[in-house]
């Protein structure tokens, strides 16, 4: 259905560069059963079709709200939940599907980097061991060596190997996401899928932590499919930003684009709705604010999902207009704007 | 014990009381904040002044003397991370606490002492004149009730010769206010019913059904998605202009308070390090700690990617404070004196509406947000390393792969990711 | 609430706190580690084991040493039922002048051993099926929860008596396999509700997201995680199998003469309470203060688990 065609932007060179990762029509439906017969009686459309490629080196930002299906997106291109239709293509491969033992060695190749680093590690063990236990699962290192390398993954995300053998509950918030990032680091994986990686931590913390994601990539040669709600904080590390609402990607653009030329009302809406730690401009802003609520993805409106809410629907758009927007789901498609939106009346406005 | 004994020294220098300066001639004006947003009108009567506010749970001193004072129709702003006891002192000044809390100071409300009195007084200042909104709203809203029936409660209690029909048709209004759709028939929905956003609004409904005097939201967006917490930030202004009430907003995020809040209060380590207007505060930080926290952020106002500069280290323990200063251990410009004495709040850029607790403030003078954050630069970052380490059992591996390591560091000339403590 | 919410939070302390490890310059605190510390400083349940170890080890060495042999019947005539301290007997005798004392040490004997076998059969068929139940999909789990509504519906004292008549020769030991043979259903439930919990967890994710096997999982993440249920739940077994045993005996099944155990010496002092009171009362108390220690012990692991169990809530 949607045709996304790719813009390469950011730290990756224009040109014929083979993606990673290519994600397409991806969908993650949880189906709702009747009580007593156990029934299909519809789904919850979490993860709805979205398609987007990842290029070597590049981080695709991927954003939205509470509720609309980034994080589930994560688990099912990791096939930890899997996927109800479409194709995730890793290197070629395709992961949706595959079968357990065989997603095992493709596991060394992409790894996941958890939220909330208080509950990621097994409290239980030390550090060392939480760190080693992806290379003791794969068998990649034995006794010296695998010390070496324990310490030589704690180094390199900024811990003290000395204190390999403490647990969890002794390091903070920050030094855990590290530990979360050197357990994912440790077999040398190609890819990270980051869900939430620094909004658990306070903001002081933060900022050294996307500080060390940005030089472990540049470092590594990393992609990362970096999934987050703060707006600010993925737009300083992604190259491209992929802007989610009820299961769908609404627009994708590289980030420059997308903060200068945002053509999505969604889109729109997010990106003004953002506090800037700057008071003089914050008072001459102009909010645009949604109406109601997010409707739930077990009922999804028809044709243009965000039209419930869209201040453009509601304000701007004549009849006839609305009658598409209730009747035709919008493609994303790239139109005169640029770049992919998934709207019938886009329209560049600059809003922050 | 840094804190005893300031505490105790007479006529200490600078002791952060703001109160004298408000009543002081020609005393704080909103005029003078450069803030060009039309405001409530406000008179000058100081409604809420807490003096010195020290709350300790047994040995662990959460809040270490705070004071600050708010007017009719003004928003002030309390800013800090995790553990900075910024919770902790609006609870104090609610009442809120256990009993184990050991809570000293002054909380006056329009003059009356509001600390030491019992339940039933503060039940009667509690939602009539002081309101409180709290971050989840699922816990101030009870799950058995509709909402419509808990805002007429609400105001029968303070109000109990109130009509039936009267407190219905409040109600209505409240929730028009802000910005319930269809409000009529959400009066019979349950809690539940709500999503989160419109649930803190039911909240915010209640908070000023009885026309307080003032408002405490305690991180009332923390929960809520960002064009949620833009709408939820609007109901509350409105509830301010309908009621005219003082608004203490307290929120870890700077975006917030620089949208809302007219002045700002920084609180590290249970006390506050630095005071003043939004725009001094944002604009001229004048105390390492805030300089820091505003720099650890992503610039949104460039388009070239600056690199962030994080705060070192972790926030300290309440229960084993540094010497001196609390933020010594992490602060770029800590000298052997900052260790001798906790720093009192001083007037900085030589107006007396803007307070910073740090013995170098001078250093910082002249300089905006972004020159005073080259502070920050010069120290070695992503260290929350604690410091020295002596060897152990890891210490005879290999060394082959270090030095590799750090051979390649040094050729992709990266600054500030090569490992710290390597080996030698 | 909210409030207590907050005083943890400005209570990143304790003795948790990566600072104070700095500070003490320990190396690492397992929670293993640590629980074992809430335990040793808890003075209630410390005294509970020291109480619980002495009577346990005293009943097994000091026998050695006493005078009369728990089957030896005191012929002379003074030794007929004969009262504490009389006739060098410290506990008195019964009718057929068995010395009461060295009865009851060797009645506890029976009972350590009663409470630690059927304790371990009990663990070990409840962890087994609770953790397959709770790990596994809902197929496997729908019918091995199937099963343990079986079990439960089965009356297991009826069992245990239609089974002690069938086989009047069984002893200690038999009856604690038969008794953990049909009491681990409440743990298995207890195991299965742990890993349904645990299996939402993160680190367990992570773990599946590593390419860890389900053996690895289980054994490495989820049962050192539920360790703590585990144990308090064994500890309230042992004091119950204790009852059980008691009960068991006065019905007649169980233990034998000229074996004894606790319940047995109290099923036999039944009678005699109003006359002798020493027959019944000695040997009671000492049950009572055995189910009570173990039960403390219970109580002491819990709150060394979960030391915000014992704390005022609102």
């Amino acid at each position: 259905m949607s045709s996304v065609t790719m813009e390469k932007s950011g730290k990756v060179p224009p040109g014929e560069v083979e993606p990673i990762l290519r994600v397409t029509n991806l969908e993650k439906y949880f189906p709702i059963r009747s009580r007593i017969l156990k029934r299909v009686i519809g789904n919850v459309k979490a993860v709805d079709g979205i398609s987007f490629d990842v290029s070597p080196g590049e981080i695709l930002g991927l954003v939205g709200e509470s509720g609309c299906g980034k994080s589930t997106s994560g688990r099912a291109i990791l096939n930890l939940q899997p996927a109800t239709a479409g194709s995730v293509l890793f290197e070629g491969k395709e992961l949706v599907g595959m079968a357990r033992g065989r997603m095992r060695p493709i596991r060394k190749d992409i790894q996941l980097v958890f939220q909330d680093p208080y509950a990621s590690l097994d409290p239980r063990m030390q550090v060392s061991r939480i760190i080693a236990e992806p290379l003791v699962i794969h068998k990649v290192h034995e006794g010296d060596s695998l010390r070496a390398r324990v310490r030589e993954l704690m180094e390199l995300v900024g811990l003290n190997p000395e204190h390999a053998m403490r647990y969890p509950h002794e390091f903070s918030g920050g030094q855990r996401q590290r530990i979360g990032i050197a357990r994912a680091l440790a077999l040398n994986p190609k890819m990270l899928v980051l869900d939430e990686p620094v909004s658990a931590l306070d903001v002081s913390i933060q900022a050294g932590v996307i500080n060390l994601l940005d030089d472990l990539r540049d470092r590594l040669g990393l992609s990362y499919v970096f999934i987050a709600h703060d707006l600010s904080v993925v737009r300083h590390i992604s190259d491209r930003i992929a802007v989610m609402y009820l299961g769908r990607i609404v627009e994708i653009a590289s980030t420059e684009e997308l903060f200068a030329r945002p053509a999505h009302p969604y889109t729109q809406a997010l990106l003004s709705a953002i506090p800037l730690p700057d008071p003089r401009r914050e008072r001459t802003r102009k909010r645009i604010l949604l109406e109601g609520d997010l409707p739930s993805p077990a009922n999804v409106p028809s044709g243009c999902r965000f039209r419930t809410r869209c201040p453009k629907f509601a304000n701007e758009l004549n009849e006839q207009q609305q009658q598409r927007c209730i009747t035709e789901d919008p493609v994303s498609d790239v139109r005169d704007i640029g770049h992919p939106v998934a709207c019938h009346f886009a329209e560049v406005q600059a809003v922050l | 014990m840094h804190m005893r004994k300031n505490a105790g020294e007479p006529g200490a220098q600078g002791r952060p009381d703001l109160a004298k300066h408000a009543t002081a001639p020609g005393g704080v004006d909103v005029v003078e904040f450069e803030t060009d947003q039309p405001r409530p009108a406000r008179s000058t009567d100081v409604l809420l002044k807490v003096e010195n506010l020290e709350v300790a749970f047994g040995s662990l001193k959460a809040v270490r003397g705070v004071s600050y004072e708010v007017r009719r129709g003004e928003t002030l702003g309390i800013v800090g991370e995790s553990g900075s006891g910024k919770s902790v002192s609006s609870m104090a000044v609610m009442g809120l606490l256990p009993k184990t809390a050991k809570i000293t100071g002054s909380v006056t409300f329009q003059g009356d002492e509001l600390l030491g009195r019992n339940d039933k007084v503060m039940s009667a200042v509690r939602g009539k004149k002081i309101a409180m909104i709290f971050q989840d709203p699922m816990t101030s809203l009870d799950p058995v009730y509709k909402i419509g029936a808990q805002i007429t409660e609400t105001l029968k209690v303070h109000s109990p010769g109130l009509s039936r029909q009267g407190a219905r048709d409040r109600a209505l209004e409240l929730l028009k206010i802000v910005g319930i759709p269809n409000a009529e028939n959400r009066m019979n929905d349950y809690p539940h019913e709500f999503s989160g956003g419109m649930r803190q609004r039911v909240v915010i409904a209640i908070a000023m059904a009885n026309n307080p005097d003032v408002i405490i939201a305690d991180e009332p967006t923390t929960a809520l998605d960002v064009t949620v917490q833009a709408t939820v930030l609007e109901a509350m202004k409105a509830a301010q202009v309908e009621t005219g009430a003082a608004l203490i907003l307290i929120t870890h995020d700077l975006g917030v308070i620089a949208g809302v809040a007219e002045r700002v209060l920084v609180m590290y380590a249970g006390r506050a390090v630095e005071v003043g207007s939004v725009d001094d505060v944002f604009y001229r930080p004048r105390m390492p700690y805030t300089v820091g926290l505003l720099n650890s952020l992503p610039r949104l106002d460039v388009h070239e990617k600056t690199r962030l500069t994080p705060i070192t280290g972790t926030p300290p323990s309440l229960q084993h404070l540094p010497a001196g200063c609390p933020f010594s251990p992490r602060c770029p410009l800590y000298e052997p004196h900052c260790s001798t004495a906790e720093p009192e709040l001083v007037e900085v850029d030589g107006h007396d509406k803007h307070w910073a607790a740090c013995f170098r403030t001078d250093q910082l003078v002249g300089q905006d947000r972004y020159e005073a954050g080259e502070i920050f630069q010069t120290g070695s970052e992503d260290s929350e390393l604690p410091g020295e380490v002596i060897g152990d059992d890891l210490h005879d591996t290999p060394r082959a792969d270090l030095e590799r390591d750090a051979a390649q560091t040094q050729s992709t000339g990266l600054p500030g990711q090569g490992p710290k403590e390597t080996p030698r | 609430m909210s409030i207590s919410s907050e005083i943890d939070l400005v209570t990143p302390v304790g003795p948790e706190s990566p600072e104070l490890g700095d500070e003490f310059g320990s190396a690492s605190k397992s929670q293993g580690r640590q629980a074992l510390e809430r335990f040793v400083r808890s003075p209630m349940a410390m005294i509970a084991t020291v109480i619980f170890v002495g009577i346990v080890g005293f009943c097994y060495i000091y026998p050695l040493f006493y005078r009369w042999n728990y089957a030896f019947a005191d012929q002379r005539t003074c030794a007929e039922s004969a009262k504490p301290g009389v006739c060098g007997h410290p506990f008195g005798t019964d009718a057929s002048g068995l010395d009461l004392f060295a009865q009851m040490m060797r009645g506890m004997q029976r009972d350590f051993v009663i409470m630690i076998v059927s304790t371990l059969v009990t663990l070990t068929i409840g962890i087994l099926i609770g953790a397959v139940a709770g790990y596994f999909s809902s197929l496997t789990d729908n019918l091995l929860m199937r099963f343990v509504d079986l079990m439960l519906s089965v009356p297991v004292l009826v069992i245990l008596i239609v089974y002690g008549n069938r086989h009047p020769d069984m002893g200690a030991f038999q009856l604690a396999v038969v008794f953990g043979l049909f009491g681990w259903m409440g743990l298995a439930r207890l195991v299965r509700a742990q890993f349904l919990a645990l299996k939402e967890r993160e680190f367990v994710e992570a773990a599946h997201a590593m390419g860890a096997g389900n053996l690895r999982i289980i054994m490495r993440h989820m049962i050192p995680n539920s360790l703590g249920t585990i144990l308090v739940f064994g500890t309230i077994f042992a004091a119950l199998s204790i009852v059980t045993e008691t009960s068991l005996t006065y019905l007649g099944v169980g233990v034998h003469f000229p074996d004894t155990s606790l319940g047995l010496l109290i099923s036999n002092g039944v009678d005699a309470a109003s006359t002798r009171w020493w027959l019944f009362y000695l040997p009671g108390i000492l049950i009572v203060i055995v189910v009570l220690v173990v039960n403390l012990i219970g109580e002491g692991i819990r709150n060394a688990f979960d030391p915000r169990h014992n704390r005022v809530r609102d």
